[in-house]
Protein backbone atom coordinates (compact mmCIF):
# COMPACT_ATOMS: atom_id res chain seq x y z
CA UNK A 1 0.00 0.00 0.00
CA UNK A 2 2.65 2.43 1.01
CA UNK A 3 4.99 1.18 -1.71
CA UNK A 4 2.18 1.89 -4.08
CA UNK A 5 1.76 5.37 -3.49
CA UNK A 6 5.57 6.63 -3.05
CA UNK A 7 5.95 4.05 -6.49
CA UNK A 8 3.19 6.70 -8.16
CA UNK A 9 5.32 9.45 -6.61
CA UNK A 10 8.20 8.99 -7.63
CA UNK A 11 6.85 7.88 -11.26
CA UNK A 12 4.18 11.13 -11.57
CA UNK A 13 7.22 13.11 -10.53
CA UNK A 14 10.38 11.24 -13.52
CA UNK A 15 7.29 12.11 -15.77
CA UNK A 16 6.59 15.79 -14.82
CA UNK A 17 10.19 16.26 -14.87
CA UNK A 18 10.96 15.16 -18.52
CA UNK A 19 7.47 16.24 -19.67
CA UNK A 20 6.75 19.86 -18.39
CA UNK A 21 7.51 23.20 -20.29
CA UNK A 22 9.23 25.18 -17.36
CA UNK A 23 12.69 23.84 -16.78
CA UNK A 24 12.33 24.99 -12.59
CA UNK A 25 8.84 23.27 -12.65
CA UNK A 26 10.98 19.78 -14.30
CA UNK A 27 13.72 20.50 -11.64
CA UNK A 28 10.59 20.88 -8.86
CA UNK A 29 9.22 17.56 -10.29
CA UNK A 30 12.60 15.88 -10.18
CA UNK A 31 12.71 16.71 -6.10
CA UNK A 32 9.49 15.09 -5.72
CA UNK A 33 10.74 12.05 -7.61
CA UNK A 34 14.03 12.08 -5.40
CA UNK A 35 12.14 12.25 -2.42
CA UNK A 36 9.66 9.34 -3.35
CA UNK A 37 12.63 7.42 -4.33
CA UNK A 38 13.96 8.32 -0.57
CA UNK A 39 10.85 7.00 0.67
CA UNK A 40 11.08 3.78 -1.04
CA UNK A 41 14.57 2.98 0.58
CA UNK A 42 13.11 4.09 3.80
CA UNK A 43 10.58 1.76 3.55
CA UNK A 44 13.16 -1.45 2.43
CA UNK A 45 14.29 -0.44 5.86
CA UNK A 46 17.60 1.22 4.39
CA UNK A 47 17.88 4.23 6.82
CA UNK A 48 21.34 5.77 5.67
CA UNK A 49 20.51 5.20 1.95
CA UNK A 50 17.25 7.18 2.08
CA UNK A 51 18.28 10.09 4.34
CA UNK A 52 21.63 10.53 2.55
CA UNK A 53 19.67 10.19 -0.65
CA UNK A 54 17.44 13.53 0.59
CA UNK A 55 20.38 15.10 1.90
CA UNK A 56 22.75 14.70 -1.71
CA UNK A 57 19.97 14.72 -3.95
CA UNK A 58 17.19 16.94 -2.80
CA UNK A 59 19.71 19.18 -0.90
CA UNK A 60 22.78 19.20 -3.33
CA UNK A 61 22.37 18.00 -6.55
CA UNK A 62 18.76 19.39 -7.02
CA UNK A 63 20.34 22.62 -6.32
CA UNK A 64 23.18 22.61 -8.21
CA UNK A 65 20.67 22.29 -11.00
CA UNK A 66 18.84 25.06 -10.22
CA UNK A 67 21.79 27.04 -9.88
CA UNK A 68 22.75 25.89 -13.36
CA UNK A 69 19.31 26.80 -15.05
CA UNK A 70 19.21 30.48 -13.38
CA UNK A 71 22.68 30.94 -14.53
CA UNK A 72 22.82 30.08 -17.82
CA UNK A 73 18.79 31.21 -19.30
CA UNK A 74 16.92 33.86 -18.58
CA UNK A 75 13.22 32.98 -18.25
CA UNK A 76 13.78 29.14 -17.54
CA UNK A 77 11.54 28.52 -20.58
CA UNK A 78 12.68 26.75 -23.90
CA UNK A 79 10.95 25.84 -27.34
CA UNK A 80 9.93 22.62 -28.47
CA UNK A 81 12.78 20.44 -29.52
CA UNK A 82 12.39 18.78 -33.33
CA UNK A 83 11.33 15.77 -34.30
CA UNK A 84 14.72 14.04 -35.27
CA UNK A 85 16.07 14.39 -31.15
CA UNK A 86 12.62 13.10 -30.42
CA UNK A 87 13.30 9.84 -32.17
CA UNK A 88 17.17 9.61 -31.25
CA UNK A 89 16.28 10.04 -27.61
CA UNK A 90 13.66 7.02 -27.83
CA UNK A 91 15.98 5.26 -29.25
CA UNK A 92 18.49 5.48 -26.78
CA UNK A 93 16.07 5.13 -24.53
CA UNK A 94 14.56 2.39 -25.48
CA UNK A 95 18.58 0.65 -26.00
CA UNK A 96 19.07 1.15 -22.60
CA UNK A 97 16.00 0.20 -21.49
CA UNK A 98 16.41 -3.21 -23.19
CA UNK A 99 19.97 -4.12 -22.40
CA UNK A 100 19.37 -3.22 -18.75
CA UNK A 101 16.08 -5.71 -18.47
CA UNK A 102 17.83 -8.34 -20.71
CA UNK A 103 20.69 -8.38 -17.92
CA UNK A 104 18.33 -8.45 -14.85
CA UNK A 105 16.43 -11.28 -16.35
CA UNK A 106 19.50 -13.23 -17.43
CA UNK A 107 21.23 -12.63 -14.11
CA UNK A 108 22.44 -15.10 -11.81
CA UNK A 109 21.05 -12.72 -9.08
CA UNK A 110 16.97 -13.88 -9.73
CA UNK A 111 18.06 -18.10 -9.70
CA UNK A 112 18.66 -18.11 -6.10
CA UNK A 113 15.98 -17.59 -3.12
CA UNK A 114 16.66 -14.41 -1.19
CA UNK A 115 18.86 -14.31 1.36
CA UNK A 116 17.39 -13.41 4.50
CA UNK A 117 17.66 -9.48 5.29
CA UNK A 118 20.43 -8.38 7.06
CA UNK A 119 19.91 -5.62 9.43
CA UNK A 120 22.63 -3.65 8.25
CA UNK A 121 22.77 -0.86 11.29
CA UNK A 122 24.45 2.61 10.87
CA UNK A 123 27.62 1.20 12.69
CA UNK A 124 28.02 -1.83 10.33
CA UNK A 125 27.54 0.71 7.20
CA UNK A 126 30.18 3.12 8.86
CA UNK A 127 32.84 0.23 9.58
CA UNK A 128 32.49 -1.34 6.43
CA UNK A 129 32.82 2.32 4.82
CA UNK A 130 36.13 2.97 7.22
CA UNK A 131 37.67 -0.69 6.94
CA UNK A 132 37.10 -2.70 3.87
CA UNK A 133 35.82 -0.26 1.55
CA UNK A 134 38.59 2.27 2.87
CA UNK A 135 40.55 2.68 -0.25
CA UNK A 136 37.68 3.23 -2.61
CA UNK A 137 36.36 5.65 -0.02
CA UNK A 138 39.67 7.67 -0.56
CA UNK A 139 39.71 7.44 -4.00
CA UNK A 140 36.47 8.97 -4.24
CA UNK A 141 37.28 11.83 -1.73
CA UNK A 142 40.31 12.54 -3.75
CA UNK A 143 38.77 12.63 -7.33
CA UNK A 144 36.11 14.64 -5.76
CA UNK A 145 38.68 17.11 -4.18
CA UNK A 146 40.15 17.65 -8.12
CA UNK A 147 37.09 18.31 -9.35
CA UNK A 148 36.33 21.37 -6.38
CA UNK A 149 39.91 22.18 -6.91
CA UNK A 150 39.64 22.24 -10.66
CA UNK A 151 35.66 24.18 -10.25
CA UNK A 152 37.61 26.90 -8.15
CA UNK A 153 40.51 27.61 -10.35
CA UNK A 154 37.92 28.14 -13.17
CA UNK A 155 36.29 30.31 -11.62
CA UNK A 156 39.04 32.23 -10.24
CA UNK A 157 40.06 32.98 -13.49
CA UNK A 158 37.65 35.14 -14.56
CA UNK A 159 38.96 37.74 -11.29
CA UNK A 160 42.59 37.55 -12.54
CA UNK A 161 41.62 38.61 -16.12
CA UNK A 162 40.51 42.25 -15.11
CA UNK A 163 43.31 44.73 -14.17
CA UNK B 1 4.67 0.76 30.47
CA UNK B 2 1.94 1.63 31.46
CA UNK B 3 2.24 -0.36 34.61
CA UNK B 4 5.53 1.25 35.40
CA UNK B 5 4.13 4.73 34.50
CA UNK B 6 1.73 3.95 37.10
CA UNK B 7 4.14 2.69 39.38
CA UNK B 8 6.19 6.18 39.38
CA UNK B 9 2.87 8.13 39.88
CA UNK B 10 2.00 6.36 43.45
CA UNK B 11 5.44 7.27 44.32
CA UNK B 12 5.18 10.53 44.39
CA UNK B 13 9.02 11.38 43.53
CA UNK B 14 11.45 13.87 41.62
CA UNK B 15 10.90 10.77 38.57
CA UNK B 16 7.06 11.01 38.15
CA UNK B 17 7.86 14.98 37.73
CA UNK B 18 10.49 14.01 35.25
CA UNK B 19 8.04 11.44 33.57
CA UNK B 20 4.81 13.72 33.72
CA UNK B 21 4.20 13.80 30.01
CA UNK B 22 4.93 10.19 29.56
CA UNK B 23 2.51 9.56 32.54
CA UNK B 24 -0.28 11.75 31.16
CA UNK B 25 -0.03 10.36 27.65
CA UNK B 26 0.29 6.68 29.12
CA UNK B 27 -3.06 7.55 30.78
CA UNK B 28 -4.80 9.29 27.43
CA UNK B 29 -3.81 6.30 25.20
CA UNK B 30 -5.17 3.29 27.91
CA UNK B 31 -8.64 5.36 27.31
CA UNK B 32 -8.48 4.58 23.64
CA UNK B 33 -9.58 2.06 21.90
CA UNK B 34 -6.90 -1.20 21.11
CA UNK B 35 -6.63 -0.38 17.30
CA UNK B 36 -5.78 3.19 17.92
CA UNK B 37 -3.73 3.48 20.68
CA UNK B 38 -0.60 3.62 18.88
CA UNK B 39 -2.01 6.37 16.41
CA UNK B 40 -2.94 8.24 19.63
CA UNK B 41 0.64 8.23 21.12
CA UNK B 42 2.52 9.36 18.39
CA UNK B 43 -0.44 11.64 17.56
CA UNK B 44 -0.12 13.08 20.97
CA UNK B 45 3.57 13.50 20.78
CA UNK B 46 3.36 15.71 17.68
CA UNK B 47 0.54 18.01 19.03
CA UNK B 48 3.27 18.82 21.82
CA UNK B 49 6.07 19.14 19.77
CA UNK B 50 3.80 21.55 17.48
CA UNK B 51 2.19 22.99 20.68
CA UNK B 52 5.19 23.71 23.06
CA UNK B 53 7.35 25.03 19.81
CA UNK B 54 4.69 27.16 18.58
CA UNK B 55 4.41 28.62 21.95
CA UNK B 56 7.94 29.12 22.26
CA UNK B 57 7.69 30.61 18.72
CA UNK B 58 5.47 33.03 20.50
CA UNK B 59 7.40 33.82 23.70
CA UNK B 60 10.74 33.90 21.60
CA UNK B 61 8.94 37.24 19.04
CA UNK B 62 8.13 39.29 22.02
CA UNK B 63 11.19 38.46 23.62
CA UNK B 64 13.27 39.63 20.72
CA UNK B 65 11.60 42.46 19.92
CA UNK B 66 11.83 43.41 23.92
CA UNK B 67 15.58 42.69 23.79
CA UNK B 68 16.44 44.46 20.97
CA UNK B 69 14.20 47.43 21.76
CA UNK B 70 16.38 47.75 25.37
CA UNK B 71 19.74 47.10 22.60
CA UNK B 72 18.47 50.02 20.62
CA UNK B 73 17.72 51.97 23.36
CA UNK B 74 13.78 52.11 22.66
CA UNK B 75 11.03 50.65 24.69
CA UNK B 76 10.06 47.83 22.02
CA UNK B 77 6.30 46.36 21.66
CA UNK B 78 4.31 47.93 25.23
CA UNK B 79 0.96 48.46 24.21
CA UNK B 80 -1.10 45.22 24.29
CA UNK B 81 -1.64 43.68 27.61
CA UNK B 82 1.08 43.69 30.73
CA UNK B 83 4.41 45.40 29.18
CA UNK B 84 3.48 44.56 25.91
CA UNK B 85 3.18 40.47 26.90
CA UNK B 86 0.23 40.04 24.53
CA UNK B 87 1.88 41.34 21.69
CA UNK B 88 2.41 37.39 20.46
CA UNK B 89 -1.47 37.18 19.96
CA UNK B 90 -2.18 40.58 18.50
CA UNK B 91 0.19 39.40 16.17
CA UNK B 92 -0.87 36.65 15.23
CA UNK B 93 -4.83 37.69 14.91
CA UNK B 94 -3.25 40.72 12.66
CA UNK B 95 -1.52 38.20 9.89
CA UNK B 96 -4.75 35.90 10.12
CA UNK B 97 -6.90 38.59 9.32
CA UNK B 98 -4.66 40.36 6.59
CA UNK B 99 -5.65 40.23 3.17
CA UNK B 100 -3.18 37.27 1.15
CA UNK B 101 -2.02 39.11 -1.54
CA UNK B 102 -0.09 36.60 -4.54
CA UNK B 103 1.64 38.81 -7.40
CA UNK B 104 -0.54 38.54 -10.40
CA UNK B 105 2.47 37.05 -12.54
CA UNK B 106 3.27 34.82 -9.34
CA UNK B 107 3.74 30.84 -10.49
CA UNK B 108 0.58 30.38 -8.07
CA UNK B 109 1.23 26.75 -6.76
CA UNK B 110 4.62 27.46 -6.19
CA UNK B 111 3.88 29.88 -4.65
CA UNK B 112 1.66 28.74 -2.27
CA UNK B 113 3.74 25.46 -1.66
CA UNK B 114 7.21 27.22 -0.51
CA UNK B 115 5.77 28.58 3.24
CA UNK B 116 4.54 25.15 3.44
CA UNK B 117 7.14 22.92 2.96
CA UNK B 118 9.72 25.22 4.78
CA UNK B 119 7.31 24.91 8.04
CA UNK B 120 7.28 20.66 7.17
CA UNK B 121 10.71 20.69 7.12
CA UNK B 122 11.25 22.95 10.19
CA UNK B 123 8.77 21.11 12.32
CA UNK B 124 10.18 17.11 10.94
CA UNK B 125 13.36 17.55 12.81
CA UNK B 126 11.83 17.65 16.37
CA UNK B 127 11.19 14.42 15.37
CA UNK B 128 14.54 13.30 16.85
CA UNK B 129 15.76 15.83 19.44
CA UNK B 130 15.45 14.31 22.94
CA UNK B 131 13.58 16.96 24.68
CA UNK B 132 13.77 15.38 28.34
CA UNK B 133 14.27 11.77 30.03
CA UNK B 134 12.50 9.45 27.12
CA UNK B 135 10.97 11.99 25.64
CA UNK B 136 11.87 11.71 22.09
CA UNK B 137 9.42 10.90 18.97
CA UNK B 138 11.48 8.17 17.25
CA UNK B 139 14.97 7.23 18.31
CA UNK B 140 16.43 6.88 14.69
CA UNK B 141 19.30 4.83 14.41
CA UNK B 142 20.55 7.68 12.20
CA UNK B 143 19.14 10.91 13.39
CA UNK B 144 21.76 13.55 13.22
CA UNK B 145 21.47 12.38 9.74
CA UNK B 146 18.16 12.66 9.12
CA UNK B 147 18.56 16.08 10.85
CA UNK B 148 20.83 17.32 8.18
CA UNK B 149 18.71 16.06 5.95
CA UNK B 150 15.52 17.27 6.09
CA UNK B 151 17.26 20.72 6.83
CA UNK B 152 18.17 20.46 3.59
CA UNK B 153 15.10 20.71 2.11
CA UNK B 154 14.75 23.89 3.52
CA UNK B 155 16.79 25.20 0.62
CA UNK B 156 14.45 23.38 -1.73
CA UNK B 157 11.39 26.15 0.48
CA UNK B 158 13.50 29.01 0.35
CA UNK B 159 14.60 29.02 -3.83
CA UNK B 160 10.54 27.90 -4.29
CA UNK B 161 9.57 30.85 -2.49
CA UNK B 162 12.41 33.56 -3.79
CA UNK B 163 11.70 32.09 -7.86
CA UNK B 164 7.84 32.03 -7.46
CA UNK B 165 7.34 35.70 -6.63
CA UNK B 166 9.15 36.72 -9.83
CA UNK B 167 10.41 39.20 -8.16
CA UNK B 168 14.21 40.15 -8.60
CA UNK B 169 14.94 41.18 -5.30
CA UNK B 170 13.12 37.75 -4.21
CA UNK B 171 15.22 36.09 -6.43
CA UNK B 172 18.58 37.44 -5.45
CA UNK B 173 17.67 36.95 -1.92
CA UNK B 174 16.71 33.12 -2.59
CA UNK B 175 20.13 33.00 -4.47
CA UNK B 176 22.01 34.54 -1.65
CA UNK B 177 20.36 32.40 1.31
CA UNK B 178 21.11 29.08 -0.86
CA UNK B 179 24.59 29.92 -1.34
CA UNK B 180 25.03 30.68 2.16
CA UNK B 181 23.44 27.61 3.64
CA UNK B 182 25.45 25.39 1.30
CA UNK B 183 28.67 27.29 2.14
CA UNK B 184 27.65 26.86 5.81
CA UNK B 185 26.26 23.45 5.84
CA UNK B 186 29.97 22.01 5.00
CA UNK B 187 31.56 23.35 8.43
CA UNK B 188 28.02 22.49 10.44
CA UNK B 189 27.71 19.05 9.57
CA UNK B 190 31.83 18.76 9.93
CA UNK B 191 31.70 20.14 13.60
CA UNK B 192 28.86 17.50 14.75
CA UNK B 193 31.37 14.93 12.80
CA UNK B 194 33.75 14.87 16.00
CA UNK B 195 30.53 14.09 18.67
CA UNK B 196 29.95 11.51 16.01
CA UNK B 197 33.22 10.28 15.97
CA UNK B 198 33.57 10.61 19.96
CA UNK B 199 30.55 8.48 20.71
CA UNK B 200 30.18 6.04 17.29
CA UNK B 201 26.71 6.70 17.24
CA UNK B 202 24.44 9.02 15.06
CA UNK B 203 21.42 7.97 17.24
CA UNK B 204 20.65 11.25 19.44
CA UNK B 205 19.59 9.31 22.29
CA UNK B 206 22.37 7.48 22.85
CA UNK B 207 24.71 10.86 22.55
CA UNK B 208 23.08 12.47 25.24
CA UNK B 209 23.74 9.28 27.35
CA UNK B 210 27.00 9.10 26.63
CA UNK B 211 27.21 12.65 28.09
CA UNK B 212 25.01 11.92 31.43
CA UNK B 213 27.64 11.60 34.55
CA UNK B 214 29.62 13.78 36.64
CA UNK B 215 33.49 14.18 37.31
CA UNK B 216 33.81 15.79 40.59
CA UNK B 217 31.28 18.78 39.85
CA UNK B 218 32.38 19.24 36.10
CA UNK B 219 29.72 17.15 33.90
CA UNK B 220 30.51 15.05 30.84
CA UNK B 221 29.45 17.67 28.31
CA UNK B 222 31.06 17.41 25.24
CA UNK B 223 31.47 21.61 25.36
CA UNK B 224 34.21 20.49 28.37
CA UNK B 225 36.89 19.41 26.20
CA UNK B 226 38.71 21.35 23.73
CA UNK B 227 37.64 19.95 20.42
CA UNK B 228 34.35 20.22 21.77
CA UNK B 229 34.63 23.58 22.78
CA UNK B 230 35.83 24.73 19.28
CA UNK B 231 33.04 22.24 17.64
CA UNK B 232 30.63 24.04 19.79
CA UNK B 233 31.84 27.54 18.88
CA UNK B 234 32.14 26.39 15.40
CA UNK B 235 28.88 24.79 14.83
CA UNK B 236 26.60 28.22 16.74
CA UNK B 237 28.32 30.21 13.98
CA UNK B 238 27.72 27.88 11.19
CA UNK B 239 23.93 27.80 12.60
CA UNK B 240 23.64 31.54 13.09
CA UNK B 241 24.31 31.50 8.99
CA UNK B 242 22.29 28.44 8.10
CA UNK B 243 19.32 30.49 10.55
CA UNK B 244 19.83 33.31 8.03
CA UNK B 245 19.93 35.29 10.84
CA UNK B 246 22.46 38.48 11.61
CA UNK B 247 25.27 39.15 11.76
CA UNK B 248 24.61 37.27 8.62
CA UNK B 249 21.04 38.11 7.28
CA UNK B 250 22.22 39.00 3.68
CA UNK B 251 19.43 37.08 2.40
CA UNK B 252 16.98 39.43 4.05
CA UNK B 253 19.07 42.72 4.11
CA UNK B 254 16.05 45.01 4.29
CA UNK B 255 18.60 47.81 3.81
CA UNK B 256 19.58 46.53 -0.05
CA UNK B 257 17.41 43.95 -1.11
CA UNK B 258 14.12 44.97 0.91
CA UNK B 259 13.57 41.51 2.55
CA UNK B 260 14.75 38.59 0.36
CA UNK B 261 12.61 36.03 -0.74
CA UNK B 262 9.46 36.64 1.27
CA UNK B 263 9.05 39.75 0.06
CA UNK B 264 5.86 38.99 -1.91
CA UNK B 265 4.25 37.20 0.82
CA UNK B 266 1.64 38.86 2.93
CA UNK B 267 -0.55 38.03 5.80
CA UNK B 268 -0.63 34.20 7.04
CA UNK B 269 1.89 33.14 4.24
CA UNK B 270 4.46 35.66 5.94
CA UNK B 271 3.94 34.11 9.11
CA UNK B 272 4.76 30.97 8.25
CA UNK B 273 8.02 31.79 6.90
CA UNK B 274 8.17 33.68 10.28
CA UNK B 275 7.40 30.78 11.96
CA UNK B 276 9.82 28.57 10.12
CA UNK B 277 12.23 30.69 10.43
CA UNK B 278 12.11 30.50 14.23
CA UNK B 279 11.32 26.84 14.20
CA UNK B 280 14.87 26.52 12.23
CA UNK B 281 16.52 28.49 15.10
CA UNK B 282 14.71 26.57 17.32
CA UNK B 283 15.78 23.25 15.82
CA UNK B 284 19.22 23.93 15.44
CA UNK B 285 19.79 25.08 19.10
CA UNK B 286 18.21 22.18 20.39
CA UNK B 287 20.88 19.62 18.25
CA UNK B 288 23.47 22.09 19.29
CA UNK B 289 22.21 21.27 22.96
CA UNK B 290 22.15 17.24 22.33
CA UNK B 291 25.28 17.20 20.63
CA UNK B 292 27.40 19.62 23.10
CA UNK B 293 25.55 20.46 26.13
CA UNK B 294 24.89 17.26 27.05
CA UNK B 295 21.00 17.57 25.84
CA UNK B 296 18.76 17.15 29.03
CA UNK B 297 21.56 16.60 31.69
CA UNK B 298 21.75 18.67 34.60
CA UNK B 299 24.74 20.61 34.67
CA UNK B 300 25.58 20.29 38.01
CA UNK B 301 25.02 16.91 40.23
CA UNK B 302 23.03 18.08 42.78
CA UNK B 303 20.46 19.60 40.53
CA UNK B 304 19.52 15.87 38.89
CA UNK B 305 16.25 16.15 40.80
CA UNK B 306 15.04 19.21 38.66
CA UNK B 307 12.82 17.69 35.74
CA UNK B 308 15.24 16.93 32.71
CA UNK B 309 12.74 18.95 29.98
CA UNK B 310 12.99 21.77 31.78
CA UNK B 311 17.04 21.93 31.51
CA UNK B 312 16.12 21.28 28.11
CA UNK B 313 14.34 24.47 27.79
CA UNK B 314 16.43 26.12 30.04
CA UNK B 315 19.21 25.70 27.93
CA UNK B 316 17.59 26.33 24.98
CA UNK B 317 16.57 29.85 25.83
CA UNK B 318 19.63 30.75 26.90
CA UNK B 319 20.63 30.06 23.26
CA UNK B 320 18.04 32.17 22.32
CA UNK B 321 18.97 35.03 24.28
CA UNK B 322 22.40 35.11 22.47
CA UNK B 323 21.30 34.46 19.67
CA UNK B 324 18.88 37.56 19.85
CA UNK B 325 22.14 39.41 21.80
CA UNK B 326 24.19 38.67 18.94
CA UNK B 327 21.59 40.24 16.45
CA UNK B 328 21.20 43.22 18.34
CA UNK B 329 25.17 44.27 18.47
CA UNK B 330 26.99 43.16 15.14
CA UNK B 331 26.62 44.78 11.95
CA UNK B 332 25.60 42.59 9.30
CA UNK B 333 28.60 41.07 7.04
CA UNK B 334 29.38 42.11 3.41
CA UNK B 335 29.21 38.95 0.48
CA UNK B 336 32.67 38.49 0.22
CA UNK B 337 33.04 38.94 4.05
CA UNK B 338 30.65 35.61 4.00
CA UNK B 339 32.19 33.47 1.64
CA UNK B 340 35.47 33.94 3.26
CA UNK B 341 34.54 33.46 6.15
CA UNK B 342 33.61 30.11 5.20
CA UNK B 343 35.63 28.57 3.06
CA UNK B 344 39.08 29.98 4.43
CA UNK B 345 38.11 30.01 8.22
CA UNK B 346 35.32 27.83 9.43
CA UNK B 347 36.14 24.98 6.97
CA UNK B 348 39.65 24.56 8.02
CA UNK B 349 39.07 24.95 11.63
CA UNK B 350 36.26 22.14 11.12
CA UNK B 351 38.52 20.10 9.33
CA UNK B 352 41.70 20.28 12.41
CA UNK B 353 39.30 19.74 14.69
CA UNK B 354 38.14 16.73 13.42
CA UNK B 355 42.24 15.53 13.93
CA UNK B 356 42.12 17.05 17.43
CA UNK B 357 39.19 15.07 18.44
CA UNK B 358 40.79 11.91 16.99
CA UNK B 359 43.91 12.84 19.12
CA UNK B 360 41.82 13.24 22.29
CA UNK B 361 39.86 9.80 21.65
CA UNK B 362 43.34 7.95 21.30
CA UNK B 363 45.67 9.53 23.89
CA UNK B 364 45.15 8.08 27.30
CA UNK B 365 43.33 10.99 29.41
CA UNK B 366 45.31 13.54 31.64
CA UNK B 367 47.09 16.25 31.87
CA UNK B 368 49.37 15.81 28.25
CA UNK B 369 45.85 15.30 26.59
CA UNK B 370 44.53 18.69 27.44
CA UNK B 371 47.57 20.26 26.46
CA UNK B 372 48.06 18.90 22.84
CA UNK B 373 44.25 18.99 22.15
CA UNK B 374 44.37 23.06 23.62
CA UNK B 375 47.70 23.77 21.49
CA UNK B 376 45.87 22.10 18.73
CA UNK B 377 43.07 24.32 18.83
CA UNK B 378 44.17 27.54 19.82
CA UNK B 379 47.51 27.54 17.27
CA UNK B 380 45.33 27.03 13.78
CA UNK B 381 42.88 29.37 15.75
CA UNK B 382 45.74 32.33 16.30
CA UNK B 383 47.32 31.59 12.73
CA UNK B 384 44.19 31.25 10.77
CA UNK B 385 42.92 34.42 12.07
CA UNK B 386 46.09 35.97 11.82
CA UNK B 387 46.83 35.04 8.17
CA UNK B 388 42.75 36.34 7.27
CA UNK B 389 43.23 39.85 9.48
CA UNK B 390 46.38 40.18 7.23
CA UNK B 391 45.14 39.22 3.83
CA UNK B 392 41.87 41.23 4.50
CA UNK B 393 42.96 44.43 2.96
CA UNK B 394 40.96 46.80 4.68
CA UNK B 395 40.62 49.84 2.20
CA UNK B 396 37.70 51.21 -0.23
CA UNK B 397 36.00 48.69 -1.94
CA UNK B 398 36.48 48.29 -5.75
CA UNK B 399 32.97 47.60 -7.57
CA UNK B 400 33.29 45.85 -10.32
CA UNK B 401 29.75 44.89 -11.61
CA UNK B 402 27.69 48.12 -10.22
CA UNK B 403 29.49 50.98 -11.81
Amino acid sequence: MLFTIFAALTIAGAVAAISLRNLVHSVLSLILAFAGLAAVYLLLGAQFIGFAQILVYVGAVAILIVFTILLTRNDGTFGTSSQASWNLGALIVIAVFGTLAWTIHSSAALQHALPPQPEATMQQIGTALMVRFALPLEVIGLLLTAALIGAATIALHEKQERP
Amino acid sequence: MTALAYNSLHHASPQAADQIFLIVQHWIVSHAPAGLQSLLAILLSVVAIVGGFGLLFAITTILERKGLGRIQNRYGPNRVGFFGSLQPIADAIKSLTKEDIVPQTADKLVHLLAPILLVLAAFSVYAVLPVGRNMVLVNLDAGVLFFFAIGSVTEVAVFMAGWSSRNKYSLLGAMRAIAQMISYEVPLILSSLTVIMATGSLSTVTIVEKQAGFSRILPHWFLFTPWGFAGFVLFMIAATAESNRSPFDLPEGESEIIAGYYIEYSGFKFALFFLGEYLGMFAISGLAITLFLGGWNAPLPFLTWVPSYLWFFAKLLTLIVAFIWVRGTLPRLRMDQLMNFAWKFMLPMALLNLITAAVWHFMPSGPVRWLVSIVLVVVPYTLLGRNQMHKSHLEKRVYRFAE
